[in-house]
């Protein structure tokens, strides 16, 4: 049931339970165990507009964190069934596991054309004996997803080190809800990674002296995330390299005092046209989020340029700082799911990490 | 970058005569990038010489040159034309060779014309397979080991190193011709000789089979700046081994996860980047190993557009030649909006909510002696594509659209039974693999037995096995007692009412009754390139079995007009010229215009063509639906050939109008008996015939008639099972094959007039007044299907006399069946008598190619006069009459090596081209009548 009325009746593919969330619909038409996994996707009801869910079922090496994030999941065909021969189990036994609830077998088309036109909203799912009034009261009672802090819930509590200890890069990062492809990227590049809470103190980090920051994706509205803020304004100071994703580089910007709002019905899936306009090429691009910076808060802050444009609806999707080594994307270079177009980005970051090395080395030569 | 103004005039190569590997699909490419190109204001010329094309029209492109596809023809536009630049991705490799040829001579530095839209130096690469094979280890992308030989003595060491199974490719072919896999160490030398032959160059590839692996196509575009989009991703239902022309396909991947998709899809950009500088389409194919490695090697190139890009197109609602061609110009993919949402970005990448499923469609049954194995060189002549909200739903609707007889996929008293037949045939895959498959499961062959066989991916059969499993479930109830939700299911999966009604022993129609009493109907869905998640205002649907229909019908008054279905010998492009130029017209006369087919090579299914598009079976179900949920004034089945007049008879017992000629009257001309005596009415001459269920009848009557008959079943097109026979025994025999393929099928036997002239005449009439457009003779004697004899327009040795009597025939004819519209009626003359052998009172074969040839719009003005605007005297005819136009026919042998070339009353050839000659004295006509003889059989 959605928050505006409509009932729809489908096939339970689960056990017997309740979720309630904000329902928002994913347009990709691979990674479905990549999306399931992804903290972003925290508390949230994801809608699959691919019509067969679960024909490859779930292979370990792709989640992108321990354990199921979303709160519910409604397809059209839900396949049992799988032929992949990497080692992998089936969705069902997965989501059976997971204690997720899946619903099958709805007019997915009807359901996305609808939220397309009211826009996000809350939802209800169930396989329980529930009458619609019961079903009302839970939705009533829900809370709406503008101005929810989430990415507590999902951050890790302790800070743990990946990678090579010895290691000449040193990256911080402040998990708001990171994927586990963001993490190895990092590592590939040969990083000593150190993944810090999401209320990490400023003493903290620099006391593990990172060469660079990277702000992580998460779920949630960015705006309650104002100490977070504060402390990555706190680092961009000191002039150390910091490279934010998705809600990383929502709270970068409001780190900034720019602003972010609630967007209509957001972007979801691995097709999303991004401009660089710095060099003038697009990439195609995995997308995840809700909220975004508005472009007149960008445009108005001298310190800051807009590197990325959406190209379906202007917003957003790149910025720099044009005095700090500094710049987040809105969307996700690090794919899993989706394309490899934008990991360049990586790149990027680790460029600026050794430039401010180098000239951090200069400087002491100099002094 | 924007737009280069610098191109004003843009010359584009058509794909010429179909043959099997290059078909419709690049009329609509071509004519795709005409139009598009027209929107910028530049200056089209176009030359192919396929008359039977929608890019050689007027409403096309500015400057149409229906000439042969040499240099001399290009050289000949070149000195009519300023042209600024050449656009050949269009026409398929015919175009692609067209334009190497012209560069190599320097044409087109001559006459200062750049090429767009491809980088010879790309095809250089992506054509010989060394050079490929060498680039793609640069850029590290993994093949299967090969070598190439150019001689037989190289051959025959790689094959010794590699070892068997082996797949030999020859550099520049076409649709895998002379390609094969090779099995067996005896076939080894046989299929090597015939690769190098077949290659220009005489160089083949031999490179190590990858039998079993999965198969997979993606469908790329990209711009100057170097933009790269995958507009689609297509998996193979066969795995490889059998040519992607050949196979069962479906979009989106099915079986691959977002891992190994992104792998794939980083190659495919690495390899485009990597070959050449060129803005446009170009088609990648990957196979994966089917083990838990998932490694991928790629396959091949094409660096333009292709079969799978007309099917990514219509798959995905993006229209890939339309946009290639304006990235040809100069644009980026994001200064192009996408055309279907109107108000976001080209670049981007498709997103479906559905599935589709193209299966292919074969004509083993034209090509006696043929192999029907299924290999590396295509052998299908056309396909269809079935959308569906799940793969069974599409498969079974694709199963539906082939024109096969079947009414899906099993379910329909037409099960292979035999064990051992259909074992050997999950091995040997052939037309019908598909069919046997269900077959297999349920006989109760374990899944491991079918997987073994077959190696098809296990999800895929596992999907097969599932429908297998609901007919069993539902066999177990009856009409009366069949639970709703099961029903639901059945409709969900896609099973057709009849495939129902036949598990259920009942009628369709109670099927139907039920499920619209149980209120389970049909919905319509858009296809929109976006999943839903842009509003769009594409007019393209398709049906399924769900919640919410999207199909809005508007106040204005509409007319369906019926598609021809998938392209097979005797019924090929030339309806579907006509059931665009029929869409046209009925918008013209202020209708809406609403086209049902299913064939996605064609431009009747792009969705700019009609006001609305169901891209949907052409077979009842699917039909009468629509046409309820529509309720338009009224059907057009006369130009959807035999597939959509067909229909006729069911419309009429529905209820629902049919447009131009009745019912009745198509069924009179079509009924030998009624249609004789009408003629002896109209005291029109015929050869002697008899109507017979038997063998025995049918010697019986040859007594009376005299040897030599002609003897076919009737209500066929294309001359099929058609044969002429000289004793009784050859009598017998073939009457018993035809009642074997087709029980209950009355057989005609006809008096065959041996060395008669052919002649045929096409006319429009609105049941008052008849107008001849064209008058044709045949070249070769009677005895060789219309279709495949070369034909001259006008008759170039008839007699005034006779001209005459065929006019004033077909003029009585054509008011005794009250036809309104378009008839076609074919005669024989001998001793200056001229007989009447039948008339066909719908759009013909011949009627495109007298449009072009005298120039005059015919079947838009036969559908005005169907459609009650016009009358035959409102429209003021001026054909272009200028010495002959020659239709010469064009056969795919090449593809069928063990089949001996001959012809005979059974059609055969799978396109036509046209050639205009000033006098008789052509050395063209000249070889053509000197042949006449050369190839008839009996």
């Amino acid at each position: 049931m959605l928050e505006d009325g409509p009932v729809f009746y489908g096939k339970s593919e689960g056990a017997a339970m309740t979720r309630v969330g904000e329902i928002c619909f994913n347009t990709g038409m691979t990674g479905y165990q990549e999306v399931f996994t992804d903290p972003s996707y925290y508390q949230q009801i994801v809608v699959a507009t691919n019509t067969h869910i679960g024909n490859y079922g779930i292979s370990k090496d792709e989640s992108q964190s321990g354990s199921v994030k979303i709160a519910g999941f409604i397809c059209k065909n839900f396949n049992e069934i799988h032929s992949r021969e990497r080692e992998s189990e089936s969705l069902k036994t997965y989501f059976d596991r997971e204690g997720i609830l899946a619903v099958s077998g709805i007019d997915t088309r009807k359901l996305v054309r609808h939220i397309r036109e009211q826009g996000a909203m809350n939802a209800v799912i169930t396989s329980e004996d529930k009458t619609l009034e019961e079903l009302q009261a839970i939705l009533k009672a829900a809370p709406a997803m503008k101005g929810m802090e989430l990415a507590s819930k999902v951050s890790t509590r302790e800070m743990y080190e990946l990678g090579d200890k010895n290691s000449e890069v040193r990256v911080a990062v402040l998990d708001l809800g990171v994927k586990k492809s963001i993490l190895n990227h990092l590592l590939n590049k040969g990083a000593l990674v150190g993944v810090f809470p999401h209320d990490t103190s400023l003493e903290k980090i620099t006391e593990w002296k990172p060469d660079g920051l990277l702000v992580s994706n998460g779920p949630g509205d960015p705006e309650p995330l104002v100490e977070q803020a504060e402390m990555i304004k706190a680092v961009i100071d000191q002039n150390v390299p910091a490279f934010g994703i998705c809600l990383g580089h929502q709270v970068i910007s409001l780190s900034q005092g720019l602003e972010t709002f609630k967007m209509f019905n957001g972007h979801r899936g691995i097709n999303h046209p991004v401009k660089n306009l710095i060099t003038g090429k697009c990439e195609v691009t995995s997308q995840n989020h809700g909220f975004a910076v508005t472009k007149e808060s960008a445009e108005r802050n001298k310190e800051v340029e807009v590197t990325h444009v959406h190209l379906n609806d202007n917003t957003v999707a790149g910025i720099r700082l044009k005095n700090k080594p500094v710049f987040s994307v809105q969307y996700h270079p690090e794919a899993s799911p989706g394309p490899n177009d934008s990991v360049y980005l990586f790149e990027q970051f680790f460029d600026l990490i050794s430039k401010s090395k180098e000239q951090a080395a200069a400087t002491e030569k100099g002094e | 970058m924007p737009k280069d103004n610098s191109i004003k005039s843009v010359l584009i190569i058509g794909s010429g005569p179909i043959i099997i590997g290059q078909a419709a699909e690049f009329d609509y490419s071509g004519s795709q990038a005409a139009r598009s190109l027209k929107e910028e204001g530049i200056e089209v010329s176009l030359i192919n010489s396929n008359p039977a094309t929608i890019m050689t029209d007027k409403v096309t492109a500015d400057h149409i040159y229906l000439l042969p596809l040499e240099p001399a023809s290009i050289i000949q536009i070149l000195q009519e034309q300023k042209i600024d630049a050449v656009l050949p991705s269009m026409g398929g490799q015919t175009a692609l060779n067209l334009a190497i040829q012209c560069e190599e001579q320097g044409i087109w530095e001559e006459y200062g014309v750049r090429m767009i839209g491809v980088d010879t130096k790309a095809i250089a690469i992506t054509e010989d397979r060394e050079l490929f094979r060498q680039k793609m280890e640069e850029i590290g992308v993994p093949m299967a080991p090969a070598r190439t030989a150019t001689s037989f003595l190289a051959g025959t060491e790689i094959a010794q190193e590699l070892g068997l199974p082996l797949v030999i490719r020859p550099s520049f072919t076409l649709g895998g011709t002379g390609g094969s896999v090779i099995y067996k160490q005896e076939d080894f030398e046989h299929a090597l000789q015939r690769g190098l032959e077949a290659s220009p160059i005489h160089e083949v590839m031999i490179d190590k089979a990858v039998i079993g692996w999965k198969e997979y196509e993606l469908e790329l575009l990209r711009d100057h700046n170097d933009n790269v989009v995958i507009i689609c991703s297509i998996e193979n239902f066969d795995p490889m081994g059998i040519h992607t022309g050949d196979s069962i396909t479906v979009a989106p991947a099915m079986t691959l996860s977002d891992t190994t998709f992104q792998k794939m899809r980083d190659m495919a950009i690495r390899m485009i980047r990597s070959i050449g500088n060129f803005a446009g389409g170009c088609n990648v194919q990957f196979s994966v190993s089917n083990d838990e490695k998932e490694d991928i090697i790629a396959i091949e190139i094409n660096p333009r557009v292709s079969r799978s890009s007309a099917l990514a197109s219509k798959a995905t609602g993006y229209p890939i030649a339309k946009i290639a061609s304006k990235l040809a110009i100069g644009y980026t993919l994001d200064e192009l909006t996408n055309p279907v949402t109107g108000n976001t970005s080209a670049m981007f990448e498709p997103s479906l909510d559905y599935v589709i499923v193209k299966i292919p469609r074969w004509n083993f049954d034209k090509f006696k002696g043929a192999h029907k194995r299924l290999g590396f060189q295509m052998k299908s002549v056309g396909e269809v594509m079935a959308i569906g909200r799940s793969f069974q739903e599409a498969l079974q609707k694709a199963c539906q659209s082939l024109e096969i007889g079947r009414n899906g996929l099993g379910a329909d008293g037409r099960e292979q039974q035999d064990q051992n037949v259909i074992l050997e045939s999950l091995k040997n895959p052939s037309w019908d693999r598909v069919f046997h498959i269900y077959d297999a499961f349920k006989l109760g062959m374990s899944f491991n037995t079918i997987h073994k066989a077959t190696l098809i991916d296990p999800w895929f059969l596992r999907q097969i096995q599932d429908l297998v499993t609901l007919e069993s479930e539902i066999a177990q109830y009856t009409l009366e007692t069949i639970p709703r939700d099961l029903l639901v299911d059945a409709k969900r999966k896609g099973y057709a009412d009849r495939q129902l009604a036949h598990i259920l022993q009942c009628l369709e129609s109670e099927v139907y009754n039920k499920r619209i009493a149980l209120d389970i109907r049909r919905v319509f869905k858009q296809v929109d390139t976006c999943a839903a998640e842009f509003e769009a205002q594409t007019p393209y649907y398709y049906s399924t079995f769900d919640d919410e229909n999207e199909s809005v019908v508007s106040e204005k008054e509409k007319v369906i007009i019926l598609g021809s279905g998938p392209n097979r010998i005797g019924q090929g492009i030339e309806f579907d010229y006509s059931c665009v130029h029929g869409v046209l017209a009925a918008k013209e006369c202020g209708y809406e215009a609403i086209m049902i087919n299913c064939n996605p090579e064609t431009v009747s299914t792009d969705f700019t063509t009609a006001d609305k598009l169901y891209f949907e079976p052409v077979f009842w179900e699917h039909i009468y639906d629509i046409i309820l949920h529509e309720n338009p004034v009224g059907v057009i089945v006369q130009l959807g050939g035999q597939t959509a007049l067909k229909l006729a008879e069911k419309l009429d017992k529905y209820g629902i109008r049919i447009l131009g000629t009745s019912y009745e009257a198509l069924d009179l001309a079509e009924d030998r008996g009624r249609f004789s005596k009408l003629l002896s009415e109209l005291e029109i001459p015929y050869p002697k015939f008899s109507s017979v269920s038997t063998a025995e009848k049918a010697v019986e009557m040859s007594k009376e008639l005299g040897f030599p008959l002609l003897v076919r079943p009737s209500y066929v097109l294309g001359g099929q099972s058609m044969k002429i026979v000289i004793n009784e025994e050859e009598l017998e025999n073939h009457v018993l094959n035809i009642l074997h393929q087709m029980p209950n099928n009355k057989i005609l036997i006809d008096h065959f007039l041996s060395g008669a002239i052919e002649a045929e005449s096409d006319a429009i009439c609105d049941g008052e007044d008849v107008y001849i457009i064209g008058i044709m003779e045949h070249i070769e004697p009677a005895g060789i299907h219309s279709g495949d004899s070369n034909a001259v327009l006008p008759p170039f040795n008839l007699g005034d006399l006779i001209i005459t009597q065929i006019e004033e025939i077909t003029k009585k004819v054509a008011l005794a069946l009250n036809t309104v519209g378009l008839i076609n009626i074919q005669f024989a003359i001998k001793n200056d008598v001229v007989y009447v052998i039948e008339a066909n009172p719908r759009a013909s074969r011949t009627v495109p190619f007298i449009a072009k040839a005298y120039q005059e719009p015919y079947v838009n003005y036969a559908t005005k006069v169907m459609l009650g605007h016009k009358k035959v005297k409102d429209f003021d005819f001026n054909p272009v009459r200028n010495g002959y136009a020659i239709k010469e026919p064009v056969f795919s042998f090449n593809k069928f090596p063990e089949v001996s070339k001959e012809l005979g009353p059974e059609m055969k050839s799978t396109g036509e081209a046209i050639h205009f000659i000033k006098n008789l004295k052509d050395p063209y006509f000249h070889k053509v009548y000197s042949e006449r003889n050369l190839y008839l059989s009996r």
